[in-house]
């Protein structure tokens, strides 16, 4: 696809995203709400192992830990303040990840994807065997955060409709800054860390802090998701914090191509797309998820971006324009 | 802590850590030989007990079915390496761990569709069902003794292996210098496969001996997969005495922190790791 077309298609998808309580059902409104968080958390993600070439399979955990914020921010009887508590719950996420970066950031390859699993199941313990947010039963959001300012509310996330243009808001401006981010020097330091550490080292960059600050970002973008996850469906489960959710979001970011924030987006559909399609065939709809995953690692190298382009290149006699 | 609970505890940890090394041991040998980051390594310890399970149920005696459940799981690696992971030698990391994971879902919905979601009990054999008094309420099951000798033999049968023999010579020259082991004209595909299911026996085997103690449930991978991946941390990659430590350490941490912390027992384990990471972030055996 050349970037005409790209950005045509990328037009169509937004409008379709916009016009689509229009149409569908809010169950399915929800549905669309759901993949456009988790394409945030895969958006995140992607900028670490996409354009850092930073393989951490612990995302998850700054995902719940924004989300067990907001729940711990909202009173029993009552709602937050949504301009208090989406900053304060992406900040605790942003936090959480420059500490856990601190340790992690020291280690390589393999080291690098042991570790950050292993600190992700810290936090998990932490929630799960603590009474701190309700042990492994989780806790429920009752109100959902209000919009007022000074008595003035712009809108209300009580009611479904301004919380799915509230989540397409977030997840364009998510798009929009990490699209900035790595138009910016910083993203062009980072893209050059994946290329080659070492040179970026010799160059004079020093790579830790970059890929720190690459990290917290990314814990805190990840916040942003938990945060909507947490609203949209009122309540929090040490689960939002295990390594199956890690690992799905890794999932969502490959099936999409790395290094590529609109692959990852098409990654996070893909992925709620299967796991839909195979829980309606089976309970051991798991088996089905497992088999299409290692079929794609063994037939699909590059992911769901860059088949259509393998494709072509072999109708078109292997010439690639990769 | 009376003198006889802390010997219990000791027990325990010995118990606990020596039995974590089979599974790390296998880990990290295939980490540090093949670099393949194996995320299904916690499955072969569940395949292990479910085995246990079947097989106890079949010929009644958990011996029998551990001598007859070593050589299935190692035909079953060398199964798993000849169809899938033989593939993964030359791709990155990140579509190891992928594919890996797959696995993880694959072997959890098996063992659901043969075996379902129960909990089950494995009976320990009448010869080991004995405890030794150790004071007047306190003592200690033989079972569990059994188990840090049989664990400890086979570290000790892995160090001859490693060691002294012309095997272990190629995997110690294998985890130094892959491409060096080709050259010499040293059947690499073999050796692989043999490592990869000799991993797998290990694992299996802990979790046929963990079986009786720990009971079989789903899931049971997943806790071991990830206290190993710390061990391989701790102990460095590819460093199977480096495991051997980082086990025990792990096994006195976790242990003691359940008695001493009960709230934070959880997180011990990874405190720990935090701190052998401030101190040396390539683990403490790292070779050179």
């Amino acid at each position: 696809m050349n970037s005409r077309t790209s950005t045509i298609f990328k037009l169509a998808v937004l409008a379709g995203v916009l016009a689509f309580p229009a149409f569908g059902s809010d169950f399915y409104a929800e549905m669309v709400a759901k993949v456009l968080i988790l394409a945030i958390f895969a958006m995140s993600l992607d900028l670490l192992v996409g354009f850092t070439g930073l393989v951490s399979f612990g995302h998850a955990a700054y995902f719940g830990i924004a989300a067990y914020a907001v729940a711990l921010m909202t009173p029993k009887y009552d709602p937050a303040n949504l301009w208090l508590a989406l900053p304060a719950s992406v900040l605790a996420a942003g936090l959480a990840a420059f500490v856990i970066g601190l340790f992690v950031l020291r280690t390589k390859g393999i080291y690098f994807i042991m570790v950050t699993l292993a600190f992700a199941q810290m936090a998990y313990y932490v929630f799960h065997d603590t009474p701190v947010g309700g042990g492994s039963d989780g806790i429920y959001l009752n109100f959902k955060p209000d919009a007022a300012i000074a008595g003035w509310a712009p809108f209300d996330l009580n009611e479904p409709l301004h919380l799915y243009y509230f989540v397409v808001a977030a997840m364009l401006a998510v798009y929009g800054l990490l699209k900035l981010v790595l138009r910016s020097p910083f993203g062009r330091v980072l893209v050059g860390i994946r290329s080659n550490e070492h040179r970026m080292l010799s160059l004079g960059y020093a790579t830790f802090r970059y890929k720190l600050a690459a990290f917290t970002l990314a814990g805190a973008l990840a916040g942003v998701a938990g945060f909507l996850y947490a609203v949209l469906f009122g309540f929090v489960t040490p689960e939002y914090l295990s390594w199956h959710k890690s690992g799905d979001v890794l999932l969502m970011v490959i099936l999409g191509g790395m290094g590529n924030l609109a692959g990852a987006i098409a990654g996070a559909v893909a992925l709620v797309g299967l796991q839909e399609i195979f829980t309606s065939v089976t309970k051991h709809w798991q088996l089905l998820m497992g088999l299409t995953i290692v079929a794609a690692v063994l037939f699909m190298p590059g992911g769901l971006t860059a088949t259509p382009a393998r494709i072509l290149a072999r109708i078109n006699g292997g010439k690639t324009n990769e | 802590m009376d003198f006889v609970s802390f010997l219990i505890q000791v027990l325990n940890s010995l118990q606990y850590g020596l039995l974590l090394f089979l599974v790390a041991s296998g880990l990290t040998l295939v980490f540090g030989i093949m670099g393949i980051i194996n995320l299904a390594h916690g499955s072969f310890y569940m395949v292990g007990a479910y085995l246990a399970f079947a097989l106890t149920s079949l010929t009644g005696n958990l011996m029998l079915s551990i001598a007859l459940g070593i050589p299935l799981a190692f035909v079953f690696g060398a199964l798993l390496e000849w169809a899938l992971f033989s593939h993964l030698y030359k791709r990155d990391h990140l579509e190891q761990v992928l594919l890996t994971y797959g696995l993880i879902l694959i072997f959890e919905e098996l063992r659901s569709l043969m075996v379902g979601d129960d909990v089950h009990g494995v009976t320990i054999p009448e010869l080991f069902s004995a405890s030794i008094p150790l004071s007047d309420n306190l003592s200690y099951p033989v079972y569990r003794l059994v188990i840090s000798v049989v664990c400890l033999a086979l570290a000790g049968g892995l160090y001859f292996l490693i060691q002294k023999t012309r095997l272990g010579m190629m995997i110690r020259a294998g985890s130094h210098d892959r491409d060096m082991v080709k050259a010499l004209g040293i059947d690499i595909n073999l050796l692989y496969r043999t490592v990869f299911a000799l991993g797998v026996a290990l694992a299996a085997l802990a979790g046929m001996l963990a079986a009786p103690i720990s009971s079989v449930y789903p899931g049971m991978g997943s806790s071991v997969l990830i206290i190993s991946f710390v061990i391989v941390v701790i102990g460095g990659v590819g460093s199977v005495w480096g495991a051997l430590v980082a086990a025990l350490v792990i096994g006195f941490a976790d242990t003691f922190g359940k008695v001493l912390l009960p709230d934070l027992a959880g997180l011990m384990v990874y405190l720990v790791m935090a701190v052998v990471l401030l101190w040396r972030p390539e683990g403490i055996f790292k070779k050179g």
